[in-house]
């Protein structure tokens, strides 16, 4: 799934290298996995030293300061090992590491997004089950957000440390726009379908949809599906109900997906613009269309392509309330954050695990939070303040503290194999090739 | 590799001598054999298991195999492959046929703009993809449509940009094909006072047949392989409508794990491909080496 993954952190930039990467293909891969077998060496590679792989974006800095600072510290003599990061490109990261985790030279910690994107790892015994290190841990069992923690798990047990900041989806709005329009955000849908209707009459699309992407069209469904069944409608789908589809809810929600395209809510080009190029992201902060609903990431995006868009003129909401939906309007979807796992074939666990603690420290979060980012960790709270936006910072923390439900990203909860072909259908439904009636019997076909 | 270059009873030693042996295609034949017939027999036998990337392949039989004759997918792809195909050919040979001839003349002007011609086919599939893509972004592209986003406008953009890239390809092998058709055949027509499009049609077009052949094994294998374009400008989309056999694989392959179903489909491409130039190679009578200058 080349294009969730981009999203899990900040895809800015990378979209281009992770297409062409993956565009050779074949031969990319199997150039890496020829190189991958021909290295030899053990896992561990020499002696005690423990190779972390890790997504090589902008956020990695915080990563290369943790290793540097746990090869200093006493735990590293201690546990008789040094962490090497190996930062590989965002773009082939998902690909790579499924074929080094089968070569000679898997690494022994790798950087995931917990639920599903682990399950194949879980079934073929190469990642660590960390339930019981936690619970006797108390720096690992205190150190983070209970909330997240849970999120990343498969049955119950955890297999991964929260190790970046949090993403959960958001609704953004253009403020310049909305004071011109004298309009407030919507806090339920038929608000939302004023505000829509009002922002048509002037020319302004009023969502922006990165719909080449697919998964920013996945978001729509999550909140929906969210607002109208509750989160246990997808939970029942998550543990493997297929049946699950059938709820009313998804229905519902892709009739209302529906609604919103035929009335023109996406603007009538949405299937060509994408996210990852830049695309939605520029017609959002050009004040073509008035809101965008996405990652929290979509601040630092906006922060780095348009500056002065994002200081000025960028807002932020909840995703509005459904007036008959039985969902919590303070339920949250997205990615709880990424994670750290072990390899079971590691040479030296005991400085894997030392080397996840730094995770929970202070220092760790400091840097997350200088990067923008909101840590997941219990002490994030009062770091907030020095983060370059800390408004925003503490909206999204206090959005996803007072979550009663935090929903893993579908494509993520199920994995690769099913997400890949939910991508399909709701690609299809988005671009008018299957009725909402359609698509969930497709989806009820999954498999 | 002289042979017939001694006459009488040395003849056979010498020539024995200079003729290369078996051992000599070795190197190629090693090469062949590790880097296509052991890879492809790889294939074939995945297509037999299922397999994640992680473990062990799981053997299942024919699983993949009657999955394959079961998904609507295949079925949608492959008519969407040979649309992709007959269209492109037409488009491809008929302008590169006639680059070509216009080409093979002697001025200096069609040199120099050959030259030029021929630059698209020196860029990467993904540079190339890369920059339709940008010159067709709906709100800040050249072009402000939906194009990429629908149906038609997807197909015929992937046709176009194929086109774009390797008609300068096609052209330089009809110029060349054009080159070696002698003179006097056109002397002789023009005496006979044929016309410009008589003499096309009545001399250059029969005289081109190799070449047409050789061109169109060319472009149905690769239009079979076409990928990166795809993958780039459309990822298949909207939706599943251009979702040819290679995406298909690709998706099967590297966005679910499924490697087991990839490797079926990419066997299922293989004997296609394999099949289809054998095909076209017996049909025009290719395989036979008749002289194009019988007759002369």
């Amino acid at each position: 799934m080349e294009s969730n993954r981009g999203r899990s952190t900040r895809p800015t930039g990378t979209a281009f290298s992770r297409r062409w990467v993956l565009g050779a293909g074949a031969s990319a891969l199997l150039t890496t996995g020829l190189s991958a077998c021909g290295s030899g060496e053990g896992s561990g590679g020499g002696g005690d030293t423990v190779t972390a792989f890790v997504y090589g974006d902008d956020a990695v800095k915080v990563q290369a300061a943790a290793a540097t600072r746990f090869n200093k510290s006493a735990a590293a003599k201690t546990a008789k090992g040094k962490v090497k990061l190996e930062k590989i490109p965002g773009s082939d990261y998902s690909a790579k590491l499924r074929t080094a985790m089968g070569s000679p030279s898997a690494p022994d910690v790798f950087f995931n997004w917990g639920g599903g994107s682990i399950k194949a790892y879980q079934e073929a015994g190469k990642i660590v089950d960390l339930t019981d290190i936690i619970e006797n841990d108390p720096v690992l069992k205190n150190g983070f957000l209970p909330s997240v923690l849970a999120a990343g798990d498969l049955k119950g047990r955890h297999y991964g440390i929260p190790m970046r900041g949090m993403q959960p989806v958001i609704l953004f709005y253009n403020k310049s726009v909305f004071a011109e329009q004298k309009i407030q955000p919507p806090t339920t849908w038929d608000e939302l379908l004023a505000v829509n209707s009002k922002l048509k009459k002037a020319k302004i699309t009023p969502f922006a949809l990165g719909g080449s992407d697919l998964w920013p069209e996945l978001m729509w469904l999550e909140y929906l599906v969210d607002r109208i069944g509750g989160p246990e409608v997808f939970k029942r789908i998550q543990d493997g109900d297929a049946e699950g589809w059938g709820d009313p809810a998804v229905l519902k929600a892709a009739e209302m997906v529906k609604e919103l395209i035929d009335d023109g809510a996406f603007g009538d080009k949405f299937t060509s613009v994408s996210y990852v190029n830049g695309g939605a992201p520029a017609v959002f902060a050009k004040g073509k269309a008035a809101m965008h609903l996405m990652g929290s990431w979509e601040y630092s995006t906006q922060l780095g392509k348009f500056p002065d868009f994002a200081k000025s003129s960028l807002g932020w909401a909840a995703f509005p309330k459904i007036e008959d939906g039985v969902g919590d309007v303070r339920n949250v979807v997205g990615n709880p954050t990424n994670y750290w796992s072990i390899n079971p074939r590691t040479k030296n666990k005991d400085a894997a695990i030392a080397f996840l603690k730094d995770c929970a420290s202070e220092a760790y979060a400091k840097d997350l939070v200088a990067l923008g980012d909101v840590p997941t960790t219990s002490n994030a709270a009062a770091l907030l303040s020095s983060a370059p936006n800390p408004e925003y910072a503490k909206f999204q923390y206090e959005m996803v503290q007072q979550a009663p439900a935090f929903t893993l990203s579908w494509d993520q909860a199920l994995g690769d194999e099913l997400g890949t072909k939910m991508h399909t259908e709701i690609g299809k439904l988005f671009t008018g090739k299957s009725t909402p009636s359609e698509f969930v019997s497709a989806c009820k076909e999954l498999k | 590799m002289s042979s017939t270059v001694t006459s009488g009873g040395g003849r056979t030693v010498k020539a024995r001598a200079g003729r290369p042996n078996a051992v000599w295609a070795l190197p190629a034949v090693l090469f062949f054999t590790f880097f296509a017939v052991v890879p492809m027999g790889l294939a074939f036998y995945l297509s037999f298991t299922k397999w994640d990337g992680l473990g062990d392949p799981k053997p299942v039989g024919l699983a993949n195999w009657q999955k394959l004759l079961d998904d609507p997918r295949l079925t949608q792809s492959l008519g969407i492959t040979v649309l992709l195909m007959v269209t492109s050919w037409v488009f491809q040979t008929v302008i590169s046929l006639l680059l070509g001839v216009w080409a093979a003349g002697r001025q200096r002007n069609r040199a120099i703009l050959s030259g030029i011609f021929f630059v698209p086919f020196l860029l990467s599939s993904t540079a190339i993809g890369l920059l339709f893509y940008a010159l067709l972004d709906p709100n800040f592209g050249i072009i402000r449509e939906n194009i990429l986003g629908s149906s038609s406008g997807a197909f015929l953009v992937i046709v176009f940009v194929g086109a774009w890239q390797f008609i300068p390809f096609h052209t330089l092998i009809y110029q060349g094909g054009a080159r070696q058709i002698p003179e006097v055949l056109y002397q002789a027509a023009a005496i006979d006072g044929a016309g410009r499009y008589r003499q096309f049609f009545s001399i250059t077009l029969p005289q081109l047949r190799h070449t047409i052949t050789t061109s169109t094994i060319l472009m149905v294998v690769g239009l079979l392989t076409y990928f990166e374009t795809v993958l780039i400008l459309t990822k298949g989309g909207p939706g599943t409508d251009t979702a040819i056999l290679p995406y298909l694989m690709y998706e099967a392959g590297f966005k679910s794990y499924d490697f087991g179903y990839a490797s079926a489909i990419a066997s299922f491409l293989v004997v296609t491909a394999t099949g289809l130039s054998v095909l076209l190679v017996r049909l025009t009578g290719f395989g036979g080496m008749r002289s194009t200058r019988e007759g002369m």
